[in-house]
């Protein structure tokens, strides 16, 4: 019988078949946790009293609040470095925890475990990688493994390509409208289908970010060549193992998407899958739009905002550009797209989450509405209950920068 | 045996509504942070909770990061525990890890102010004002034994490992 992916991957860490539902105790390749959790999981890890098992692959990031805008997140971010340096762990301050991850870490058939919810971002590699608590991710520091429930699997079935102006984020947002916010709950959601080589690494990227936005365990992609491409594009060739994709008769439950089908989509407020396709909202005045964060802050989302951008004289909304790492802003900055992206009068603010999570450099007025290309919009996500977040591609976002209103960026190309 | 009287919500109930992010400079001082559970979805919650209380929802409560705080708030807040017609994963994971049971089982109608007994050894809830009786399957035996420690790390500390 066809086995999932996730299978695949439990399999051959611990050495046995698996059965769904069953509890296994799995081997942890890579343990990380953010300015947001870390803290916690350094008081569960110093109340142990135990040294971490190993602590080359123990990763503490800076991300969510970089540079510190107060004086508690700059000593929380002090903590963060004291312990690191003295337990020989990693401190990393370049960019969101899950864009670094798999730039410089993540490898197909690892086993990730990391303490923020966009964990599966990494699961585009072909890893296992879901996100847990603090208290979970100190355990798998000091202890090296994890304990988890085999899970089922949701098959996505991927066709055809997508049509210009739209892009991964709009499958993803289109998927998430389909099953709903809890659709995946307990499962993860593995993609396969012919429509995979149309779609490139990045796209991939925003994809498994969001599926714990249908509340799965994590989104795993085949390692296929684009993954070893891309491997090799950071000089990690070496790490690419192929992690073959799965067919429809792995999975008992499975839903298709031809991307030929779909169109740019937005997600109202205050529920991601409150969707909508982008051309049929109606007037919706924006009034700041963010391009950025661990969903779309990777190079090519800037290329894509830019096809439209270019020809603004002006924008209708403040623009944010929140880079996912310095990787990306250092590329952005060698390229033409930084000069103009200024002259449109953008707030280029430093990587990392900024106004993503609400808690800096961003944060909405009462009554305001935004235009996010990150993955959440519940109520009081960018730090005030009082504003409104939709959730759209960076085309859609750029658009939208240009109009004033929630634009389809399909009238721009 | 746990009882205390119900404070209901909806669904969807996100980890930003019970833990807001405007308070992230306060998670370093976690009594302070829980006076602030749950405000975006009621602003009196705090003030009305009393040690022992129960917190009960709809679907995927508790949906969104992965904040241990979200928990941890609910549990300052008095709560003794969480039941919900279905929690979001990483949260029911990190209620177990700090020791505050969750019970997923029907709420429906279910009010706030019902006084409700959770036994969680035989699995059976009572909401004694409705005169409701609910049954739900017994948790895996490794997260009672967390529940029972008091939370994963003192699990940890008592069995030297997971
Ligand atoms: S960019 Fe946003 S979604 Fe991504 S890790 Fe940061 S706060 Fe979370």
């Amino acid at each position: 019988m066809a086995e999932t992916l996730v299978k695949k991957i439990i399999s051959s860490r611990t050495g046995k078949e698996v059965r769904t539902g069953e509890i296994v105790i799995m081997p942890v390749d890579r343990a990380f946790c953010q300015d947001g959790t870390g803290p916690l999981s350094i008081d569960g890890i110093n109340k142990l009293g135990i040294g971490l098992k190993n602590p080359v692959n123990c990763y503490f990031f800076i991300d969510h609040a970089v540079p510190p805008p107060r004086a508690e997140l700059a000593n929380a971010h002090k903590k963060i470095r004291d312990f690191a340096s003295s337990s020989k762990a990693n401190c990393i301050m370049r960019g969101v925890c899950h864009q670094i991850m798999v730039e410089d870490f993540s490898s197909p058939y690892e086993v990730i475990v990391g303490a923020d919810s966009h964990t599966p971002t990494s699961g585009a590699l072909g890893a296992f990688a879901a996100g847990f608590g603090s208290t979970d991710v100190a355990a798998a520091m000091l202890s090296g493994s994890v304990w988890l429930k085999v899970p089922e699997s949701l098959g996505i079935e991927i066709k055809g390509e997508l049509n210009k102006g739209v892009a991964a984020k709009d499958v993803i947002i289109d998927i998430i409208g389909k099953i709903g916010a809890d659709g995946a709950t307990y499962k993860v959601m593995e993609f396969f289908g012919e429509g995979l080589k149309n779609l490139p690494m990045d796209g991939r990227f925003t994809i498994s970010n969001m599926t714990i936005e249908a509340g799965a365990k994590t989104g795993i992609f085949p390692a296929d060549e684009i993954v070893r491409e891309y491997l090799k594009s950071r000089g990690r060739e070496g790490d690419f193992r192929e992690l073959p994709a799965s067919v429809a008769s792995a999975y008992e439950n499975m839903i298709s998407e031809d991307m030929r089908k779909i169109v740019p989509m937005v997600s109202c407020p205050h529920q991601v899958d409150n969707v909508s396709p982008a051309s049929e909202l109606g007037d919706v005045k924006v009034d700041v739009v963010l391009i950025g964060t661990c969903t779309n802050g990777r190079f090519s989302d800037y290329e894509a905002a830019y096809e439209i951008l270019k020809k603004a004289k002006s924008l209708k909304t403040t623009l944010i550009i929140a880079p996912a790492s310095n990787t990306v802003l250092k590329r952005l900055a060698e390229s033409e797209m930084f000069r103009k992206f200024v002259d449109l009068g953008a707030s280029i603010i430093p990587p990392g989450c900024g106004p993503c999570c609400g808690v800096h450099a961003g944060i909405l007025a009462d009554g305001a509405t935004a235009l996010s290309t990150a993955n959440r919009n519940f109520k009081g996500r960018m730090g005030n209950p009082e504003s409104f977040v939709y959730l759209a591609s960076p085309m859609t976002a750029a658009a939208t920068a240009v109009t004033g209103r929630i634009s389809d960026p399909r009238e721009f190309l | 045996m746990i009882k205390g009287k119900i404070h209901m919500f909806g669904d969807g109930v996100s980890t930003d509504l019970i833990c807001p992010g405007r308070y992230y400079h306060l998670r370093g001082d976690l009594p302070e942070l829980a006076k602030h559970a749950l405000e975006d979805a009621d602003k009196d919650f705090v003030k009305n909770m009393k040690q022992g209380d129960i917190v009960a929802a709809g679907e995927n409560f508790g949906c969104g990061s992965s904040r241990e705080h979200a928990a941890i708030v609910i549990k300052l807040a008095g709560a003794s525990c969480v039941i919900a017609k279905q929690f979001a994963r990483i949260f029911f994971r990190n209620c177990i890890n700090i020791g505050l049971p969750a019970i997923e089982i029907d709420t429906s109608g279910f009010e706030s102010g019902d006084e409700t007994e959770v036994d969680l050894k035989s699995g059976i809830v009572k909401n004694l004002t409705k005169g409701i009786e609910r049954r739900f399957p017994q948790l895996p035996e490794k997260m009672i034994a967390i529940l029972n420690a008091g939370g994963l790390v003192n699990y940890i500390k008592e069995n030297s490992g997971l």
